[in-house]
């Protein structure tokens, strides 16, 4: 395939026994990577040589590496997803790094992400906060009526569209330096708040949310605005400003 | 409004947002004061005894500042708990340079140096102002045997140490960092973005964060000089 000179780099990369284990960096040698190999795929042949030489695989979440499930995580030299702008781990690519560079990998970190094993972390926080209003109720009865029979302005249509790409991968959070999920909450907020459809239970979706959120353990907003630059999906802190719009005018009468 | 909603952090950072913005309005009156040191000391004069002997003032406007300020900073000691709380084991190797300002990760450094610097300011100004007027009853405004008012003579005086000026000087430039963030955010946490606003907004706050210290700091170089010749 291709004839562009292989990498040699040096990873550190968190190793942690279980939840109740210290942890630690462990550095690992890879000579010839291929600049076209996806992050993944790079660990995937650490993994390979590893289980070759009797040693534990680096535990680490995937599923479609295509970037849009959410599962894959990783913080990698310094920034979740690592360096790529609008990428998951899963696609981001060797060839963003330099031959001989040293890359440091370790989990989200944030008291709402448990690290479960090496660099998988229990995410489930997210799904906590998405059941306690991240959704509206609709009568399966056979009748229900087709949603495209509503008309919806353009621009709020498309913001909505917009706010629901959230993959709910948390780089958010990882990169918030309050560990704070307020992207990921205000994007699933925004997505109904901005349909009619998500008029009826607005207040108790916006207030039940953000209460969720920092039972989990997530912490405030500072507006330093690291979530929208690491947010694989370019989710904007825009739709921050309507949560709290809507959290505000909810809590009047609620 | 239930009891529940303002234990939130959003209900808290709201009220940090709005006693920022209070102060910020505060601090462009006294801004312009000051400056009529420099344009006109008469004028400054007559100002400063207004402001210092009108009731509405002194016992409705000051105690609202007096509350601003505590709330602010009463929210911020309990936002950075919660902030610091949030993540209890760091990231090693960390790149927080690639997705956001320092002045927007270090909001309670350049905050916490304000509210000292406004230590030695009511140590300066404010509690002499309160031992003259309600300790010893002297509302005149002026020192005994004087023809004029006080206030620009007093000014002058605290003026002529360069320790004061230096820490002065430095004050304002935390001042300006913290604002160069604090302005904007304000807007975003009460829940103000929009793409027709916020970038005027955002001019508007670089603008006030550098141009207004800048302004103070001047003033207190301008009385320093001229106390010196
Ligand atoms: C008394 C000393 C002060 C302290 C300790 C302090 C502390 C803080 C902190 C910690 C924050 C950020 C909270 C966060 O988002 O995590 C903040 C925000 C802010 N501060 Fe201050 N500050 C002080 C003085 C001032 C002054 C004098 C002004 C205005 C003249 C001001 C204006 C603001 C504004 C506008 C914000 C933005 C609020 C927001 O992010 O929603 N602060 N302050
Ligand atoms: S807002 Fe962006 S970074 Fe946060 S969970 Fe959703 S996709 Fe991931
Ligand atoms: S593995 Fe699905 S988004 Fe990366």
């Amino acid at each position: 395939m291709s004839t562009e000179k292989g990498l040699n780099i040096t990873l550190k990369v968190w190793r942690q026994k279980n939840a109740q284990a210290k942890g630690q960096l462990d550095t690992y040698e890879m000579k010839d990577v291929s600049p076209n190999n996806s992050f993944l795929e790079m660990l995937d042949i650490l993994n390979d040589d590893l289980i070759n030489q009797g040693d534990n695989p680096v535990a680490f979440d995937h599923d479609c590496r295509e970037g849009i499930c959410g599962a894959c995580s990783l913080h990698i030299n310094g920034e979740p997803h690592g360096p790529g702008r609008n990428v998951t781990t899963c696609q981001l690519h060797m060839r963003e790094f330099q031959d001989g560079e040293t890359i440091y990998i370790e989990p989200f970190r944030a008291k709402a992400f448990p690290v479960i094993k090496d660099l998988i972390v229990d995410r489930s926080a997210l799904d906590r906060i998405q059941h306690a209003g991240g959704y509206i109720s609709v009568n399966t009865s056979g009748n229900t009526q087709d949603a495209n029979a509503i008309p919806i302005e353009k621009e709020n249509a498309d913001k909505a569209f917009d706010a629901a790409t959230c993959i709910g991968c948390g780089a958010c959070v990882a990169a918030c330096k309050n560990a704070s999920a307020s992207l990921f909450v205000s994007a699933k907020v925004s997505q109904f708040a901005l349909l009619p459809q998500g008029q009826v239970e607005a207040k108790d979706r916006v207030l039940n949310m953000v209460k969720q959120a920092e039972a989990e353990g997530f912490g405030p907003c500072s507006n330093t605005g690291a979530c929208e630059i690491e947010c694989p999906k370019g989710i904007s802190i825009e739709n921050i400003a309507r949560m709290n719009r809507e959290f505000l005018s909810a809590s009047l009468t609620k | 409004m239930s009891m529940e909603n303002s234990k939130t952090s959003i209900f808290k950072k709201v009220l940090m947002a709005l006693s920022g913005l209070f102060l910020l309005i505060f601090l462009l009156q006294h801004f312009i004061i000051n400056f009529l040191s420099v344009i006109n000391p008469d004028a400054f004069n007559d100002v400063s005894h207004f402001m210092g002997t009108n009731p509405l003032i002194q016992f409705i406007m000051q105690p609202i500042l007096m509350l601003g300020v505590v709330l602010h900073l009463v929210m911020g000691v309990v936002i950075e708990q919660r902030n610091r709380a949030a993540r209890p084991i760091k990231y090693a190797y960390n790149k927080p340079d690639k997705n956001s300002s320092w002045m927007s990760r270090n909001m309670i450094i350049t905050g916490v140096m304000v509210i000292l610097f406004l230590g030695l300011h009511f140590y300066d100004f404010w509690l002499p102002e309160i031992k003259t007027k309600f300790i010893d009853g002297d509302f005149s405004g002026k020192l005994a045997g004087a023809e004029g008012y006080r206030y620009f003579t007093e000014l002058q005086h605290k003026f002529m140490s360069p320790v004061r000026i230096i820490i002065y000087c430095l004050a304002f430039v935390f001042l300006a960092l913290h604002l160069l963030h604090g302005f904007q955010s304000a807007f975003q946490t009460v829940g103000l973005n929009h793409n027709k606003y916020t970038p005027t907004i955002k001019k508007i706050g670089n603008l006030y964060a550098v141009l207004i210290p800048l302004g103070f700091i001047f003033i207190a170089v301008f009385h320093f000089i001229n106390a010196s010749h």
